[in-house]
């Protein structure tokens, strides 16, 4: 038997990402409302969960155990089993620009789907890197006492929450750019449900 | 910089109570409501006539969590850890209002007839005047003040340490909690641990001068180690216990904990 290209464990985590992500942005969206941090940016009622301001509390509070349990064992298997270092690595940053040359002038091939470009290895460490650096600022900004020196690391509590907030965009940006892609090439969506892209190769 | 004294959540509680004489209208807002949420993330829910967080079982999943990170929090409190603090030239004048109504509704409290009541786990329950508070010895913190909706200020509070007044009545220091209530019917609790923390003090001055009427005259909890909303003013009587009093804003879904 062949090795899949998404094992189970991949894909379970996967979408547990996707839900815990979908529960930590719209709380946090609603929690950003009570006191926003640019005037114009603001988020409709229609967009956040939580109802409000106690509920969407809840729900991150509660969401965060989800994501970094998830998280933290999607990293331990990703280590344990060579995986990151398998599909991730390396980026050299010379195929990196021929790749987005490639992609620019819409000639970007993906015959074979199993492995990464340059551009999707870069793509999925920098959002890895981010959603570190979510957490950190996520706790300096829930413990600036007992992780006084976490927020010091931002300037301040506002700090944190700007770093938090920043952080989030970019995700959101990412998924937007993922999900976007996936639709496109709608193989690589098939391989996250069932294990490989399938079709032709 | 000061910022607008909030316009957001700790105002509603007064206009939430004046529109459930309306309650027609309020039913038609809400089908309304409903119709507009049509396109929310939470539609899936509402299609059963229910928001996700208003779901029963959602609610108790998610109050049992928030039971589960006030013991998680509880863990994480070390009692010898310090918040930063700061100089002088960086406190805020006046500190930033916030309470469950609007600053023009506050009713200033008689400091002469003012006297704080004592309960529960305490050895001399005798009330105190303020001019007998005034006769302890008094500490000042700078430090900072975070609220639970987002901002923060940093402010200079000065007044007994709240550890060395539970020791001057006999309060049982091994109890759970103490609990507060105040002059405009705010309640609010927290853990021993936080309240015999070095920098919580019964605060009665502010930036070197008594604490105005809409910040707590003549008396509130300042602890650095808890949120804004966490810390009640007017407070009219102090209770020690073993038994959970929860309190305004946690009986309505905030965490209790709500340490920092």
């Amino acid at each position: 038997m062949t090795r899949q290209m998404h094992p189970p464990a991949i894909r379970i985590m996967h979408w547990l990402n996707a839900l815990a992500m979908l529960v930590m942005v719209t709380s946090g969206w609603k929690i950003y409302e009570d006191e926003p941090l640019f005037g114009t940016v603001r988020f409709p009622d229609a967009i956040t969960l939580g109802g409000e301001a106690q509920g969407a509390l809840q729900w991150h509070y509660a969401g965060m155990w989800l994501m970094v349990a998830n998280g933290l064992a999607y990293v331990v298997y990703g280590l344990a089993t060579g995986r990151f270092r398998r599909l991730l690595l390396p980026i050299r940053p010379g195929e990196l620009l021929a790749t987005v040359r490639d992609a620019l002038r819409l000639r970007l091939g993906h015959d074979d789907l199993t492995r990464y470009n340059p551009v999707q290895k870069a793509m999925y460490v920098g959002v890895l890197a981010i959603g570190f650096v979510q957490v950190i600022s996520g706790l300096a900004i829930w413990k600036p006492v007992q992780f006084a020196e976490l927020t010091w690391l931002f300037g301040d509590f506002q700090g944190a929450r700007i770093a938090h907030f920043l952080g989030m965009t970019a995700i959101v940006l990412f998924v937007f750019v993922h999900a976007t892609l996936a639709l496109i090439v709608p193989q690589t969506l098939r391989a996250m449900l069932t294990g490989n892209p399938g079709g032709t190769r | 910089m000061t910022k607008p004294p909030s316009a957001s959540r700790f105002r509603p509680a007064r206009r939430l109570a004046s529109l459930s004489d309306h309650g027609g209208l309020v039913a038609e807002i809400d089908r309304r409501r409903l119709l507009r949420g049509g396109f929310s993330l939470g539609a899936l829910a509402m299609l059963t006539g229910c928001d996700v967080t208003d779901d029963d079982a959602v609610q108790r999943g998610l109050r049992a969590v928030s039971g589960w990170n006030d013991r998680v929090q509880a863990a994480l409190f070390r009692p010898d850890k310090l918040a930063p603090t700061y100089d002088r030239a960086q406190v805020v004048r006046p500190p930033r209002f916030n309470a469950y109504y609007g600053i023009e509704d506050v009713e200033p409290v008689d400091g002469a007839a003012w006297r704080l009541e004592l309960a529960g786990l305490i050895g001399d329950r005798r009330p105190w005047t303020l001019r007998e508070i005034n006769a302890l010895p008094a500490q000042t913190w700078i430090y900072r003040h975070v609220c639970v909706e987002g901002w923060d200020y940093i402010g200079q509070w000065s007044g007994p340490n709240f550890r060395l007044f539970l020791e001057r009545i006999g309060a049982d220091l091994t109890a759970k909690y103490v609990a507060f209530r105040c002059a405009d019917g705010y309640t609010g609790s927290i853990d021993m641990p936080s309240a015999l923390h070095p920098q919580t003090i019964l605060a009665t001055g502010y930036a070197d001068e008594p604490i105005a009427d809409p910040f707590g005259y003549p008396l509130r909890l300042r602890t650095a180690v808890k949120l804004g909303f966490k810390n009640p003013k007017w407070i009219t009587a102090i209770e020690v216990t073993n038994s959970y009093p929860g309190g305004y804003w946690e009986d309505r879904g905030f965490n209790w904990f709500s340490g920092l």
